[in-house]
């Protein structure tokens, strides 16, 4: 019936570990630079969404001096490049620049989310949407380089043509157009002008239904950020202005290009190979990235499940759900409460933030079975509290230090004095009170993922506020703070962990004895200061 | 670390990060044909005569028909295959028959191949057949060119032309 302590997304292949120590490395090179708010490995998708409005509007700013005419294409660039380098130019350099940036945050966070194994279960939506995104912005970009009519899109439209013409899709062969001087109309041109504005429309709809299941999601970098990377594009455009590469001329080959080897890695590869082989290498490619959520092993918890005796509908658990898998719906069992929260199983990842979040969460309370008012089946409350009395009864000495620690973080593993949780956002601050006040140890440690990479999203940032008082439901403002540590370190930084934990062992040890225990309170005091705090009266039992 | 010292850090690896990200949007520069060398390439788009003749239906055949299709004539879509050849200085590089296109094969034939070739003096020739015969050859051309390093060379059919274009 249990499920074990350990999360079993923690199951790692060589492959994604190496893969997951060499992000996290950067990462933390990033944190050094940037500090967590600003680290851009945080922000990644946002960042993806800011590069795209910068690509926009560049783009919009070209069109209104760019002519769709096949003849006069090239020399509407060069105009807008040289005759107005101080606007047209940087915007040009902005427009080409944030596009290859696009790439590399698109790269990274696919890197890094399956490095971390989000993309799994409940993730499945945001994975597979995801895909769609790869082929919009890479046909985004290259429909972008036909435009400007110079040689490097002679060479991508030839190149291009002739790997669609391998598809049995199209009447005439579209290679067929780049043949010879005059074979190019200016209708087919004005195609690929609206095309180039087409696909990125769709790009975007893509990318706001990639983000529909997500909760709280970030679509704008922090402004600090956003500012940087505004300021590091105007210096590269100015630095190394993008240029054209001399007009297109049919009756030549455009040989020794300067390839853009953000979009056009693979152009090459058709020289070498067929072309039915380089649709072998995308189609493949594809199908693997579609398939992966569902191969093996299979890591699905049983999803959170609410219990209507203890749940008023008071939405809290709908307001920290990383997911949107909490929702509230009208009451269904005659008591008097407006609503009551409901589970979508097909969304919820079982990281149990919402139990934390819950205020029947409440380990005070006398009655033998500790229910809430939402719970997850394979780490109900009661057995978090059990594990919690079993953990810290392991412990001795001067420096009894009880640690809660998410399984995706430093902390996890089988150390001393440590009770496992899918997400630390799932242990009630009642709790900590509870391992205090009840002289259960001398101080709590909080260990849960680095703060730029919460494995569910919002843990950190919930528990943070929560122990801060300043979202519900805090921590109790008698449980001393002196006696409670965050660390927030992935599993890479076990090393700072165990430095940090030694350094807070040791405050600790130094408290004075009459803190360091604490009478603890009367049982029933106890549940009325939680019920005055947290619970609702109805609900105390 | 100050605080300036640290909105230095974040510029600089920003630059950093996209001069790299500039530099590789055009370097390094690559060559797709070797140097001293062109580029030949045959294409053509060419519907061959239909398989069949048409044919005039009987009565009976017509009497067995919808009233909305009782077309006189049927006349068989189904186009025959064209047969190309094309040598390059004595030698056959490309030799196929190429079917029709299309799910009722009544699209034209489709030819694009691409030769890359040295610069210089090149004897060209270029045969077709896109009637039943099996022997012999349709259209016909053969032709001399001097192509420059880079060129690119288009052979094509044109049936306004009656024949092989080369541009």
């Amino acid at each position: 019936m249990m499920a074990p302590t350990g999360d079993p997304s923690k199951r790692n292949s060589r492959a994604r570990s190496a893969l997951r120590a060499t992000i996290e490395y950067l990462e933390r090179g990033a944190d050094r630079v940037f500090g967590p708010n600003l680290n851009p490995f945080a922000h990644l998708g946002a960042l993806g969404f800011f590069l795209f409005w910068i690509v926009a509007v560049s783009g919009i700013y070209l069109f209104i001096f760019f002519d769709t005419g096949v003849v006069d294409a090239y020399d509407s660039v060069e105009a807008i490049t040289h005759a107005q380098w101080f606007a047209g130019g940087v915007m040009r350099s902005f427009h080409r620049y944030a596009s290859d940036l696009m790439v590399v945050v698109l790269v990274v966070h696919v890197a890094r989310e399956f490095a971390l194994d989000r993309y799994r279960g409940a993730r499945w939506f945001s994975w597979i949407t995801g895909v769609p995104i790869i082929w919009m912005l890479y046909a985004s970009g290259i429909t972008g380089y036909w435009l400007v009519w110079d040689k490097l899109a002679q060479y991508v439209a030839i190149v291009s043509s002739e790997l669609l013409d391998w598809l049995p899709i199209f009447g005439e062969p579209i290679a067929r157009n780049f043949l010879a001087p005059g074979s190019l109309s200016d209708r087919f041109f004005t195609l690929l002008v609206f095309m180039h504005i087409a696909i990125p429309l769709i790009l975007l709809f893509i990318m706001w239904v990639h983000i529909l299941r997500i909760s709280r999601p970030k679509v704008n970098p922090p402004r600090a950020l956003a500012i940087i990377v505004l300021l590091g594009l105007v210096v590269v455009s100015l630095w190394k202005p993008a240029l054209s590469q001399g007009p297109a001329d049919l009756s030549k080959v455009p040989n020794g290009v300067g390839l853009d080897w953000f979009y056009l890695p693979l152009y090459p590869l058709v020289d070498l190979w067929s072309r039915g082989a380089v649709w072998a290498l995308l189609g493949g490619f594809t199908l693997m990235l579609i398939i992966l959520p569902w191969l093996p092993p299979f890591r699905r918890a049983r999803p959170a499940v609410v219990d209507l005796a203890y749940c008023n509908g008071c939405a809290r658990c709908v307001e920290d759900c990383p997911y949107e898998a909490v929702r509230l719906v009208p009451r269904t069992d005659g008591r008097p409460f407006d609503q009551q929260v409901q589970v979508n199983a097909s969304l919820c990842v079982s990281c149990g933030v919402c139990v934390g979040a819950c205020p029947s969460s409440t380990p005070f309370r006398r009655t033998t079975d500790l229910k809430t008012g939402i719970d997850l089946p394979d780490l109900p409350l009661q057995t978090l509290r059990e594990r919690t009395e079993e953990a810290a009864a392991g412990l001795s000495g001067q420096e009894r230090v009880l640690i809660f620690a998410c399984a995706h973080g430093a902390g996890s593993g089988r150390r001393q004095g440590t009770v496992e949780v899918p997400c630390v956002a799932m242990v009630p601050p009642s709790l900590i009170d509870y391992a205090i006040s009840r002289n259960l140890a001398d101080g709590v440690v909080v260990a849960g993922c680095a703060e730029r990479a919460c494995y569910n999203r919002l843990g950190v940032a919930w528990s943070e506020q929560r122990f801060a008082r300043q979202r519900n439901p805090y921590l109790r403002a008698r449980v001393p703070r002196e006696r409670l540590a965050t660390i927030w370190a992935s599993p890479t930084e076990k090393g700072r962990f165990a430095h940090e934990l030694a350094a807070f062992a040791s405050a600790v040890a130094s408290l004075p004895p009459s803190q360091r225990s604490p009478e603890a309170p009367p049982e029933d005091a106890a549940v009325e200061a939680t019920a005055a705090d947290d619970t609702p009266e109805e609900l105390v039992p | 670390m100050t605080a300036w010292a640290r909105i230095a850090g974040q510029l600089g690896v920003t630059i950093a990060l996209m001069a790299a990200v500039a530099q590789l949007s055009d370097w390094p520069r690559y060559h797709q044909i070797a140097a001293n060398t062109a580029i030949i390439r045959l294409s053509f788009t060419h519907g061959s005569n239909r398989q069949a003749e048409c044919r005039r239906r009987t009565p009976e055949e017509l009497a067995k028909l919808p009233p909305n299709m009782r077309k006189p004539l049927e006349c068989p879509r189904r186009r025959g295959a064209v047969y190309v050849e094309f040598d390059l200085d004595g030698q056959t590089v490309y030799r196929a028959s190429l079917p029709p296109s299309g799910i009722s094969g009544d699209g034209p034939a489709r030819a694009y191949q691409r030769f890359v070739v040295p610069a210089g003096p090149h004897a060209i020739a270029m045969r077709m057949r896109d009637t039943p015969r099996t022997e012999g050859f349709d259209y016909v051309k053969s032709s001399d060119v001097v192509l420059a390093a880079d060129a690119n060379l288009v052979i094509d059919f044109s049936t306004d032309a009656q024949g092989f274009v080369i541009r």
